[in-house]
């Protein structure tokens, strides 16, 4: 008897949430994002049909064609993904959304689509894959690039850098997080809590450019990562699967539940730590900032307010295949309105 | 009224020879921000009320309050509703002004105004009716804080007596135009009424104008092409919007979501079969579109230039990803912030070829109210069919004035979505590349997020004909070529011109948009004064129809009549045209901002005919104001 694969609670195989092979540089930071992001989707049983990626442009726009091959995507244009995002969301409610965009695309050119996208709370987990610098067009500083640190040809940036996570709960995103590509039970947790909630996920993953950002004297290189990570609370997330029974031990944590019914455990390293403290989180990304170390983990969470779809109060299906009788009003409609104008 | 009035239009009752009679044009000169488009709009509906063909045209400025702004109203007993070149009969309000507003006038003129102005001493050609709004007004609005707007409404009444409206229809008008208002009804009642008994004790009759009743305005009804295009946006089935304010397309958005609200939120559950987001710039408005389109919404937006301007980028997008994308472009006059408040056609090349690269759009370009509502729904149509950008182009005149039409009729037959893929055509063809041209037509198939076909993904970068990603030589020029034969298909699908074509003709007249009805009322000056017959091709569409060849080579010169200062539609054209064709082919411009005229045109054409023609020099309204965004 042949040995039984492996399928996730959806029946699916490891292998169909796999995209094309990447083109990007080996060791590229995003290549491990990627792969946790395969994992994420396969434990938490996502139906990839429902799934849709969008992407700007950059070295890390390129990935959602690395992941999810049996997904819609769209490459869209630099720095504006967010306003695709949002009209496909429009369109069809039921769709799982995943963004990826690079610290240039988001934090220069499209800084203006990030900010309201973080208002509008919209469903969608917005990943920033952050190496401090422009991928694609090689090397140049990116606004996340941290004061001191030095391109490969000597430049320093003498700007203070933007930090995405601090934009992002200041503007409303209801799920804030920092994590680093090359911590994998971290992201993969991260990411799966990203899943179950529903509004705006900023997800800022510091991951670090090989070829043009990893060396000594860049803050976003491996090892100077590696050395500065200050990680805020372990993060352990329980989905909440309809036969599932959600059976664990909270011990010393501080438990969230999703909109789903799942629960995210946060173990907190140090007292008084409170993810649902919108002040807290701010008080804390400054104070490490200072430290010159980044907090990972859950910075800021807000599991219940009201989504961008939510307040639309739009019809139960998707607007994108409601049928001609529900879209177009009758003759009698159009007779009022000229009446009206006679 | 002082006795040098009388001896003024006693001098005017003489010159005067016959009544002019349901065919005149009617300026009001007013300030903005005063109130005066509720007086002006009771006029206009009391003389379609009468069976009077009638059309309002607004010119105002870019600001909320505070500057001159001017409404002509025309009466045409021949259905001509063109902007009239001359000003008949002037109602000055506005004392910043009036005194070029009278010393504009053509001899025989009248004048309706504000007393205190004293503008009879200006001119002695002219008939003057003075009026003391502000005593008037005070016994029937005990509220001076209202009376600045209740003051508005005794011009109308005045000017009832004098042209010889109804006063039943025009409190009918009054009721229609403030609905349930009651308190607002009585005191705007009684100003008209105050106006009608002032001019009634105060005037005889000195000026030629007269309304009387016709039955050539049964059943129709008055609105802006911009509430027309909302309206067909509606039945069309849009269900997502986004869009940024900016004048004059705002209106086309607002008057769609007091629609939808009224007509798209489902009964029984109360929420909405629509989404109208205002986004924050018109880059994320076409995004947003553009991400409904792909996955699978019907979607629009609306801007005008500037906007159009800042869509650049994305519409290339939509043009090489194949997303569909209905953007109405109400233009108004550029370049960059231009005259924002005024009329053009001057987005027409940039719209054709907008962004970078090899790109060309189907552009629409309706003329009426009538047109705006079926091109909405045809833009639909085309977008999805196509799975590309389509442009309606309007302009600010058809967008934000008020046209008389017959009523709209309801759309019969289902909507075209396009060429969805479906499990049997999947069947059918056996496999399926989201950019291969299974039936020579340069329109492939196409699947939705969500629908459970099979995936792509969509990009603005180099692509084969599976949509996977690829820089090669071969897959590129395949793919551009299979775009420009799905644009040669679409010339066979996008409205075909109306032609009249005379035989007796020498030339032909090409016109477009707004332009059509001066075209119209040009012929028949040109026909009627100096005996020259033309033909006329009134273009509906971009790509160009095949006829366009055969209109050319049927005249001798061909006018190609636009609202721009570079002949752009000609130049289009030209792309298109043998270079013995190209020759043929002359242009009439007009570019003030103000709606083209026939008189214009009709001195325009016969100069180039090398008639004699008297120089008037043409009235610039507004000139020197400053202008917001
Ligand atoms: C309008 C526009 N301007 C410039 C570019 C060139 N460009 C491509 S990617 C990029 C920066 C990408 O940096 P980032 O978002 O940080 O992604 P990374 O490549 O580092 O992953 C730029 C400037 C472009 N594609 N479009
Ligand atoms: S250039 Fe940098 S960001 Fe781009 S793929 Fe290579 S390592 Fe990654």
């Amino acid at each position: 008897m042949a040995t039984p694969v492996k399928v996730n609670r959806i029946g699916l195989e490891p292998q169909t949430y796999k995209g094309s092979k990447t083109t990007l540089c080996a060791g590229c930071g995003h290549n491990a994002i990627s792969e946790r992001i395969i994992d994420a989707f396969y434990e938490m049983g996502v139906d990839p049909r429902q799934v849709i990626k969008l992407s700007g442009i950059g070295c890390s726009s390129k990935s959602p064609a690395y992941f999810l091959g049996g997904s819609h995507g769209f490459n869209a244009v630099h720095g504006r993904m967010p306003s695709v995002g949002t009209g496909a969301m429009l369109a069809n409610k039921k769709l799982i959304a995943i963004g990826i965009s690079g610290d240039g695309d988001t934090g220069a050119i499209g800084i203006g689509q990030f900010v309201h996208l973080m208002r509008r709370n919209l469903p969608i987990v917005y990943i920033i894959e952050d190496n401090g610098c422009y991928g694609l067009t090689k090397g140049q500083f990116s606004p996340t690039a941290d004061l001191g640190s030095k391109l490969k040809t000597g430049v320093v940036n003498d700007l203070p850098p933007i930090d995405t996570c601090a934009l992002a709960i200041e503007l409303g995103a209801t799920f804030v997080a920092r994590s680093f590509s090359g911590d994998k039970k971290q992201l993969l947790s991260l990411l799966k809590a990203a899943l179950a909630h529903r509004g705006t996920v900023m997800l800022d993953v510091i991951s670090p450019c090989v070829t043009f950002n990893d060396h000594e004297g860049s803050t976003k290189s491996y090892a100077y990562v590696k050395d500065h990570d200050n990680p805020l609370e372990e993060v352990s997330f329980v989905p909440y699967f309809e036969d599932i029974a959600v059976d664990y031990e909270p011990g010393s944590t501080q438990e969230v539940t999703m909109h789903d019914g799942s629960k995210l455990y946060l173990k907190k390293i140090e007292e008084g730590y409170d993810a649902t403290d919108k002040i807290n989180a701010l008080r804390r990304l400054q104070e490490t900032a200072r430290r010159g170390e980044f907090a990972t983990g859950i910075i800021y969470i807000e599991p219940d307010r009201d989504d961008f779809l939510t307040q639309l109060n739009l019809v139960d299906e998707p607007l994108a295949t409601l049928p001609l009788d529900r879209v177009r009003p009758g003759k009698e409609a159009l007779d009022e309105i000229m009446e009206g104008l006679r | 009224m002082s006795p040098t009035d009388l001896a003024v239009q006693e001098k005017q009752a003489t010159a005067h020879r016959q009544r002019v009679v349901n065919d005149f044009s009617i300026q009001v000169a007013t300030v903005n921000g005063s109130g005066s488009q509720t007086a002006n709009m009771v006029l206009l509906r009391s003389i379609l009320l009468m069976g009077v063909p009638v059309s309002g045209k607004n010119m105002f400025p870019s600001n909320i309050a505070g500057l001159p702004t001017w409404y002509t109203i025309r009466a045409s007993k021949r259905h001509y509703i063109a902007r009239k070149k001359e000003v008949d009969f002037l109602v000055a309000m506005n004392p910043e002004t009036a005194k070029e507003d009278v010393l504009t006038l053509e001899p025989g003129s009248a004048v309706v105004y504000d007393e205190p102005l004293k503008l009879n001493a200006l001119r002695n050609d002219l008939v003057f009716y003075p009026v003391p709004f502000d005593k008037l007004v005070a016994p029937v609005c005990p509220d001076a804080k209202l009376r600045r707007l209740v003051k508005n409404m005794i011009y109308p009444g005045v000017l009832a007596k004098i042209l010889g409206l109804d006063m039943k229809l025009m409190e009918q008008a009054l009721g229609k135009q403030l609905g349930k208002k009651a308190k607002a009804v009585v005191l705007n009642a009684g100003a008209l009424k105050a106006g009608w008994d002032y001019a009634e004790a105060t005037f005889t009759k000195q000026d030629p104008f007269f309304i009387e009743p016709m039955n050539e305005t049964a059943g129709k009804i008055l609105i802006e092409g911009n509430a027309a295009a909302a309206i067909g946006c509606m039945m069309a089935g849009v269900t997502v919007v986004a869009w940024y304010p900016i004048t004059p397309s705002s209106s086309l958005c607002e008057s769609l979501i007091s629609y939808m609200k009224k007509y798209r939120v489902d009964k029984t559950t109360g929420k909405a079969t629509f989404a109208i987001v205002q986004a924050e710039d018109e880059i994320a408005s076409l995004g947003m579109v553009i991400g409904a389109s792909w996955a699978g919404a019907r979607s629009m937006t609306a801007t005008a230039g500037p906007g159009i301007s800042l869509m650049t980028e994305f519409t290339g997008l939509a043009y090489y990803a194949e997303a569909p994308a209905v953007i109405f472009n109400v233009q108004r006059v550029g370049p960059s912030t231009g005259l924002p408040t005024r009329t053009a056609q001057g987005d027409l090349l940039m719209t054709a070829f907008l962004s970078h690269g090899d790109t060309k759009h189907i552009m629409l370009i309706p003329s009426s109210v009538e047109e705006a509502y079926t091109m909405a729904m045809q833009a639909f149509d085309l977008a999805e069919h196509f799975q590309t950008p389509v442009f309606v182009m309007m302009d600010l005149d058809l967008g934000m004035n008020n046209w008389m039409s017959d009523a709209f009729t309801y759309p019969t037959g289902p909507i075209n979505r396009g060429k969805l893929l479906t499990e049997a055509k999947l069947k059918e063809l056996g496999s399926w590349g989201r950019y291969t041209d299974v039936d020579g037509d340069g329109i492939p198939y196409r699947t939705i997020p969500g629908d459970h076909m099979p995936a792509y993904f969509a990009r603005g970068s180099g692509h084969n004909a599976k949509g996977q990603y690829s820089e090669r030589p071969d897959d590129y020029v395949e793919n551009m070529d299979r775009l420009n034969r799905k644009f040669e298909t679409a010339r066979t699908h996008v409205p075909r011109p109306v032609v009249q074509t005379n035989p007796k003709a020498k030339i032909g007249f090409i016109a477009f948009g707004t332009s059509h009805f001066a075209t119209e009322e040009s012929r028949d000056q040109l026909r009627e004064e100096t005996k020259v017959e033309t033909s006329y091709y009134r273009l509906r569409a971009y790509p160009f129809t095949d006829d366009l060849v055969k209109f050319v080579d049927a005249h001798e010169h061909v006018y190609v009549i636009e609202q721009n200062r570079d002949a752009q539609m000609r130049q289009l054209m030209k792309l298109e045209l043998s270079p013995e064709r190209q020759t043929k082919l002359r242009s009439v411009l007009h570019y003030n901002g103000l709606p083209i005229d026939a008189r214009s045109i009709t001195d325009d054409v016969l100069a180039q005919e090398g008639f004699e023609v008297a120089k008037k020099t043409s009235r610039v309204q507004g000139a020197g104001m400053t202008g917001g965004e």
